[in-house]
């Protein structure tokens, strides 16, 4: 089975990257962009059966640093 | 003064820790990543410089679940003192010994270069040898050193003068112009700059040598 982890930076922290990212398609001529923010998946392929709580746990313990960062996890088949 | 320096997968400051801390008259052991115990009767661990397990995921993030890691927090909760320069602030907020995180530079761009640092606080192992508002040359050389901390974290460290350094004219972004912080018990030391590269003459600068003779002062006895 495989859970797909999205880790992105917390409203509020600025995401350099992210602001880089928007200037550009600024100036490609996109327009109306009004924010961009990076962040990452991170695909696990795990035992069949393995419990949301202990991707959760590992999202807390290792995958996500929480000071900064949220995550989203998706539980797949 | 017994001193250990810790080694990762891409460490690349461990060495001149080392002689840092041997100049101001420190037993210095190199301990590797995968070690699970530190050399008997350790005062301080220096956690260098460099891109430890190339960066992957988070600065640091990988270092800070190594086996020695462990014991180096169960150091610092005995009361034992810890040195973390530049990766190693990384890893010592990974672990969460200290606060906050440190994020990419607001400008996007690495940034090597020699930065002025206020010294903030003469209340410390680390700063004795400094005057609280003395300014000190330290070389730069970061990608990640934009200090971040909440609004409340903040408040704990200016209240509790655990600012150690601020930058002159902050480079990376950093809140508060935060260039190193305190632990609560003031024996945890994490700044970016690196005051290793400032403290031999024939590199030109040393106004790193007081942090490490404050250090040796400090521990004389042990």
């Amino acid at each position: 089975m495989r859970a797909t982890v999205t880790v992105s930076l917390k409203a509020g922290v600025l995401d350099p990257q992210g602001e880089a990212i928007k200037g550009a398609l600024g100036s490609m001529g996109f327009e109306g962009v009004d924010g961009v923010r990076q962040g990452k998946v991170i695909e696990l392929d795990l035992a069949p059966g393995t419990r949301e709580d202990t991707v959760r746990e590992m999202c807390e313990k290792l995958l996500a640093n929480t000071v900064i960062e949220s995550y989203r996890i998706e539980m797949g088949a | 003064m017994k001193a250990a320096v810790l080694v990762f997968p891409g460490s690349n400051c461990d060495r001149d820790m080392a002689v840092a801390l041997s100049a101001a008259g420190a037993d210095v052991s190199m301990v590797w990543h995968k070690e699970s115990k530190l050399p008997d009767g350790v005062d301080v661990v220096a956690v260098p410089g460099g891109f430890s397990f190339g960066d992957y995921l988070r600065c640091g993030a990988i270092a800070a679940r190594s086996p020695i890691s462990r014991e180096l927090k169960a150091h610092v909760e005995r009361g034992g003192y810890a040195l973390g320069v530049c990766n190693g602030f990384q890893v010592l907020t990974e672990t969460g010994i200290l606060p906050g995180a440190l994020v990419q530079n607001a400008s996007t761009k690495f940034i090597c270069k020699t930065a002025t640092l206020r010294v903030e606080t003469s209340s410390s192992a680390f700063t004795a040898r400094y005057n609280a508002g003395a300014e000190i040359d330290v070389p730069i050389a970061h990608h990640e050193g934009n200090y971040r901390v909440d609004e409340g974290g903040l408040a704990r460290l200016q209240d509790e003068d655990r600012i150690a350094f601020r930058y002159t004219d902050t480079p990376n972004g950093a809140l508060d112009d935060v260039a190193g912080i305190l632990s609560d018990n003031r024996r945890v030391l994490g700044m970016m700059p690196h005051p290793e590269r400032a403290a031999d003459v024939a590199l030109g600068l040393t106004d790193g040598t007081p942090l490490f003779a404050s250090l040796a002062e400090a521990l004389v006895t042990a």
